[in-house]
């Protein structure tokens, strides 16, 4: 599986000028702050945005090549876009919604897939009703049902939570990552939400002003200390197993480089969770603290400042395999007089453990 | 018919009915197309074959009953051609009054339907797209059942106008009782007669009732298409 886009488009005020490529499976988020063109890419591979340049291929098969003037449909793409405003069709039911991708699928998802997606998204009970009575949640829910049953080669998502409440938010995501985990599908996440980047994605791609600024996994590039300052509070995520169970009511995580106390999770020991550690939950010292409250001090070295601002600094710390950041105030960082190749203790006081997710993917 | 109108009176109503409905109905796939066409493309001289199709609501509708009279004429042309070949005669017969009433509410039709087109979502054409479904697909799945209150409040109305239409079909067709003297006709037919004016006012209430029935429809089909979609 694999996603080659090269687009360029003058819109007069804003000129779209970016190049990327997904070779691995999985979610790719597409970040970056309203206008910095996310909308546009994303249309350009479903077919209902023609750039003035460019060229697009999903999974060796070039849907746009202005050299060669070709431009397939949207129709003969195969791809399955989430909208942000879900677009359901609102004279049909529910069902008719989902199915009408389905019934038009050139090559037709069995049957049994049908109630197994109805299934996974929870849409059992309301399959016989009209959309304008589903609440935004379900409404985001059959779009997305809609989208999977006509068995696209990819997943476009555009912001499909942006225009729900955190409440709502917090219902979906769980279903975003069981697709994630059990669809096998490719997806393009297109977001301006750092939390749901961080929960979802595997791959980022950051763009700014029209270009792409940015791209990487997101476990090196949410703790990339020359991260720009648009994407938001910085903070490492990094992949963590839980670890046998422990008698002092804390869970321990395991990642490559040690073990994150937190407060005791009900989950399998061996379950994979991501975990998210913001910049500013993170402290530093020189010695190690022993009477300390917090549960975790984790010996890391320094790999690098950033120190541009007036008022923090930016310290990206490495302990295995697995890197953090931190953000500290510039008197603190001339005090411990920090610099790459040193030693330091970071004191960690909570952890977010933001999601499960499955081992395989890479 | 009750009692309160004159046999030649329900006989006017009765054609007045038909002849709209007629003129209606035959005219909607035109106009459909029409308003498709305006909605759907951007080509140079929209403008003009826009204002073309609006020129029906501002011409003389005496002009207009004169040029289908030219047109149709069982002498020369197109109406001769029509009588030699099918035997289609428009001139004197309700069905050319229901040409008139056709052209005359033909940008009624368009209008209505352009704008029930236009109102359609755009985004939900595009979802269709991206769900595999052509453009006729769209068309009959998508865009007709969303802009079908739009088109059938500009139906109702269409039907209406034509219920008052006078110059256009005396011209063409003239006023012959029980085939081309419709309502309006009707109501000049008795103004004309010494002491019809009380024939002629049971014929206007008539009339005024008329359009209030059927543009108080429209306007609940368009409320209702308004709250829909």
């Amino acid at each position: 599986m694999s996603i080659e886009v090269s687009l360029a488009h003058n819109f007069g005020a804003f000129a779209l000028d970016a190049r990327f490529s997904i070779l691995q499976p999985g979610v790719t988020a597409l970040f970056g702050p309203s206008g910095a063109g996310k909308t546009s890419i994303i249309n350009a591979i479903a077919g209902t945005f023609r750039p003035q340049q460019g060229r697009i291929v999903i999974d060796g098969r070039p849907v746009f090549d202005s050299v060669q003037s070709l431009w397939l449909s949207p129709r003969a793409r195969r791809t399955g876009y989430v909208f942000q405003d879900a677009r359901l069709f609102p004279h049909m039911t529910v069902r008719d919604n989902l199915l009408f991708g389905w019934r038009r699928a050139r090559t037709r998802a069995a049957a049994g897939e049908i109630e197994r997606i109805v299934a996974l998204l929870g849409l059992e009970h309301l399959e016989q009703r009209m959309p304008r009575a589903l609440s935004g949640g379900e409404k985001s829910r059959v779009g997305l049902g809609r989208a999977l049953l006509s068995s696209p080669d990819i997943l476009l998502l555009d912001e499909p939570l942006a225009a729900l409440d955190a409440q709502r938010r917090q219902e979906i995501l769980p279903y975003l990552e069981k697709l994630r985990d059990e669809a096998r599908l490719p997806m393009l996440y297109v977001s301006h939400a750092l939390d749901e980047v961080a929960r979802l994605a595997h791959q980022i791609v950051i763009l700014k002003d029209g270009h792409v600024a940015r791209q990487g996994s997101v476990f090196d590039v949410l703790s990339d200390i020359e991260l720009p300052a648009f994407a938001g509070s910085l903070g490492a995520v990094i992949e963590t197993k839980i670890g046998r169970r422990r008698a002092d009511g804390l869970s321990g995580l395991d990642f490559d480089g040690g073990t994150l106390l937190v407060q005791e999770l009900n989950r399998p020991q061996g379950t994979v969770l991501r975990v998210r550690i913001r910049a500013e939950e993170i402290m530093l010292a020189l010695e190690e603290p022993r009477t300390i409250s917090a549960n975790n001090v984790l010996l890391m070295s320094v790999l690098g400042v950033r120190h541009d601002s007036a008022t923090h600094a930016d310290v990206q710390l490495l302990c295995g395999r697995t890197r953090l950041v931190a953000r500290i105030t510039r008197a603190s960082l001339e005090r411990l007089a920090l610099a790459a190749g040193k030693p330091a203790f970071a004191i960690i006081k909570s952890v977010t453990v933001d999601t499960q997710m499955t081992p395989q993917i890479d | 018919m009750p009692e309160i109108l004159t046999p030649a009176e329900s006989e006017a109503l009765l054609l007045s009915l038909r002849v709209s409905a007629v003129a209606v109905f035959a005219a909607l796939p035109f106009a459909f197309a029409a308003a498709l066409f305006l909605a759907r493309t951007q080509f140079f001289g929209k403008t003009l074959v826009d204002g073309l199709i609006h020129v029906p609501l501002v011409l003389p509708p005496v002009a207009i009953g004169f040029l289908l009279l030219t047109i149709f004429g069982t002498r020369a042309g197109l109406g001769a051609w029509l009588l030699a070949h099918f035997g289609i005669r428009f001139v004197f017969s309700w069905t050319g009054a229901a040409l008139a009433s056709a052209i005359i509410t033909f940008p009624f039709q368009v209008r209505a339907i352009r704008l029930a087109l236009e109102g359609a979502d755009k985004g939900l054409n595009e979802a269709a797209e991206t769900l595999g479904a052509a453009w006729w697909d769209r068309l009959v799945n998508i865009t007709l059942p969303l802009a079908f209150p739009g088109i059938l409040a500009g139906v109702i109305t269409a039907f209406a106008a034509s219920l008052g239409e006078f110059g256009a079909i005396i011209t063409f067709v003239a006023n012959i009782p029980g085939q081309t003297r419709t309502l309006p006709l009707a109501i000049y037919t008795a103004l004309q007669a010494p002491g019809g004016e009380a024939e002629a006012a049971r014929l206007s209430v008539l009339a005024i009732l008329l359009a209030l029935i059927f543009m108080t429809l429209a306007e609940i089909v368009s409320r209702r298409a308004r709250q829909t979609t």
